[in-house]
């Protein structure tokens, strides 16, 4: 088969065309490393488990052309799925972690499998109205409890070796929790899969008439999508010992649509940008008076009408030579 | 009395047909609307909610700072809306028409989470009373249920804006520009027709329906910053399920589901807030395009 071979150059093509691209990974890496010590953990650990969300969203999109409106229901159906294990079960962190991206996985197969069926719009107006079902069945079934969600989830101990409730244990375990996605991520678009990916995006059709089974390309990303969303999910009940309603809803949607919009779709580095910004930005305005909502509405509609490449794209346009 | 239909009472049952019928008449307003919106702009309007939410509140206000009553609302508050629709248009929409149409739903997401968030910070979240005009009050018997007449008032007046929309749009001149204008706008144009004023007039009117909604829903639910957005996300599951190709085929849908929904409280309270969603997902399982759809 030539198709690997030639993913596997382009691979190469683009890790070694980059070393800027490199240095400024490492430097990022590094900030992330030793940013604890300089900023309130908990904050940074929302900011991680938002990026990864942001980048599990971004695959679908950004990758694959695909604009679900409904991811929430993957994120917070994790959170409930880990909460529950861990506090109900008594398992392990990583378990419940584990659990709940395999739940979430599992709706992903069966969400994807309705919503591929068709396409732009329609796909976004499916998918938002799947995870609005997702939205009222976590609001009716007992084991959610309704509008308390589950609290109080014991942070426990990591393999039975690291207490969580340490904040710096905990932190570094989000850190290797948003590598991992990241690092699979990457590892995806990278592959001659995303290639396969990319060309769907950019011209179905004709990637049928290449002989490429196209629904089988956009359930595969639409359910690993679902999955890493649910592991940032899972993370987040983890570390915040709570999973409610909130993770659920529709807003949350918009959310980590409005975290990859302005970081930057199809890029890989945006969404981490956009999730920090965006939790930054509400962690302000939460001291404020301003009412939040007009004004993640406002930086939405300026994105789309002013840089819709967002702030990552931009730059990789001005600076990197070549953009993706 | 009649005793017991499936060992449901009549009195239930019909109850609960007619509130299934009041919501069907709201689906069926609003996507009347994004449909005729659609045909023309090729946008999905997230706001139409918003737009709705924003209809029921023109009315309120006008009622309680005005003190201007139903009857007025229902002309004045629509065309606010209206022009409201026209002006964000004009200045927003109109500038992403070249682009994919992702973004159009983008942009009206950002509106409908402003004008949402706008009326929120300053009327609170919690639901303002409004009367029932004098002129609907009180109901008739039946013999088989008790119906009142505002609600019998919502599902005839919805009806008639329903069939004279289809009526406007399949029989009268400006119907068939409308629709040229749709299958391709650029040789309506070239016939001297203004095809941009007739986008802004589309988007005015789609708009003006939701308004139009939110005044006949405000004496029914209460008027709150909150009532337009859970609507919208069944009313774009009935677009996906009657499939946007025809104006009747989203009328009939709203109506049809509406009631399925009525019936499903009365047999299975549980699980009547999902139904729609799970028949969507039939739907798309068994013909991807929609009832009424075309593939495109």
């Amino acid at each position: 088969m030539s198709v690997p071979t030639q993913g596997a150059a382009t691979v190469a093509v683009q890790a070694g065309g980059s070393s800027l691209a490199r240095i400024v990974g490492l430097v990022a890496l590094a900030v992330l490393l030793v940013a604890p010590y300089a900023l309130y953990p908990v904050f940074l650990m929302k900011v991680l488990c938002f990026a990864l969300f942001a980048c599990a969203f971004n695959l679908l999109i950004g990758f694959g052309g695909l604009l679900s409106f409904g991811h929430a229901a993957f994120f917070g159906s994790a959170a409930y799925v880990t909460a529950h294990t861990v506090k109900v079960w008594g398992l392990s962190p990583e378990l419940g972690i584990l659990l709940g991206t395999v739940a979430a996985a599992g709706m992903g197969v069966l969400f994807g499998s309705i919503a591929i069926r068709r396409q732009g719009i329609y796909f976004s107006m499916i998918t938002l109205a799947l995870s609005q079902m997702v939205y009222f069945l976590a609001l009716q079934l007992p084991f959610t409890h309704g509008e308390d969600g589950i609290q109080a989830v014991p942070r426990g101990v990591l393999l039975g070796v690291i207490d969580l409730n340490q904040p710096f244990a905990m932190y570094y375990f989000v850190l290797v929790v948003f590598l991992f996605g990241y690092a699979v991520i990457w590892r995806t678009v990278h592959s001659p899969f995303g290639q396969v990916l990319k060309a769907i995006r950019e011209n179905e059709p004709r990637a049928i008439s290449l002989g490429y089974r196209t629904d089988r390309y956009k359930l595969m990303a639409f359910t690993l999508s679902a999955a890493l969303a649910g592991m940032a999910g899972g993370t987040k009940a983890i570390v915040f010992q709570l999973a409610t309603l909130t993770d659920v809803q529709w807003q949350m949607s918009g959310e980590v649509v409005l975290m990859t919009l302005l970081g930057g779709m199809g890029t890989l580095s945006g969404p981490v940008v956009g999730a920090a910004l965006v939790v930054a930005l509400e962690n302000y305005l939460a001291a404020t008076n301003l009412p939040v909502p007009v004004v993640i509405g406002a930086i939405f509609v300026a994105c789309v009408l002013l840089f819709r490449r967002g702030i990552a794209g931009e730059i990789l346009a001005r600076f990197g030579g070549g953009g993706r | 009395m009649m005793g017991t239909i499936f060992g449901i009472p009549p009195q239930a049952l019909f109850g609960q047909l007619l509130l299934g019928l009041i919501n069907g008449s709201f689906y069926a307003l609003l996507s009347l609307g994004l449909a005729v919106i659609f045909g023309m702009l090729n946008v999905i309007n997230f706001a139409h909610g918003a737009l709705y939410m924003m209809g029921a509140f023109v009315s309120w206000l006008l009622l309680t700072q005005l003190g201007v009553g139903y009857w007025w609302a229902l002309l004045i508050a629509p065309i606010i809306v209206g022009l409201f629709g026209i002006a964000l248009e004009k200045t927003l929409l109109s500038r992403l028409y070249k682009l994919d149409h992702l973004y159009g739903l983008l942009l009206t997401f950002g509106c409908a989470l402003m004008i949402e968030g706008g009326f929120r910070h300053f009327y609170g979240v919690s639901g303002q009373p409004y009367p029932i005009p004098e002129a609907l009050r009180g109901g008739q018997n039946l013999g088989f249920m008790f119906l009142p007449n505002y609600r019998g008032w919502v599902v005839v007046a919805s009806l008639i804006v329903c069939l004279s929309t289809w009526l406007a749009i399949e029989k009268t001149k400006l119907g068939a520009y409308l629709r040229a204008a749709t299958e391709n706008p650029v040789l309506v144009q070239a016939f001297g027709i203004n095809v941009p004023v007739m986008v802004s007039l589309t988007y005015a009117f789609g708009v003006a329906l939701a308004g139009l909604a939110g005044v006949l829903a405000a004496p029914i639910y209460q008027v709150s910053p909150l009532m337009g957005s859970n609507l919208i996300i069944v009313v774009f599951a009935v677009v996906v399920i009657g499939g946007m190709g025809s104006i009747l085929g989203a009328v009939l849908t709203g109506y049809g589901l509406g009631l399925l929904e009525g019936l499903t409280k009365v047999f299975y309270p549980e699980a009547s807030n999902i139904v729609v969603f799970v028949i969507m997902a039939v739907v798309l399982m068994i013909k991807p395009a929609g009832l009424f759809g075309r593939e495109r």
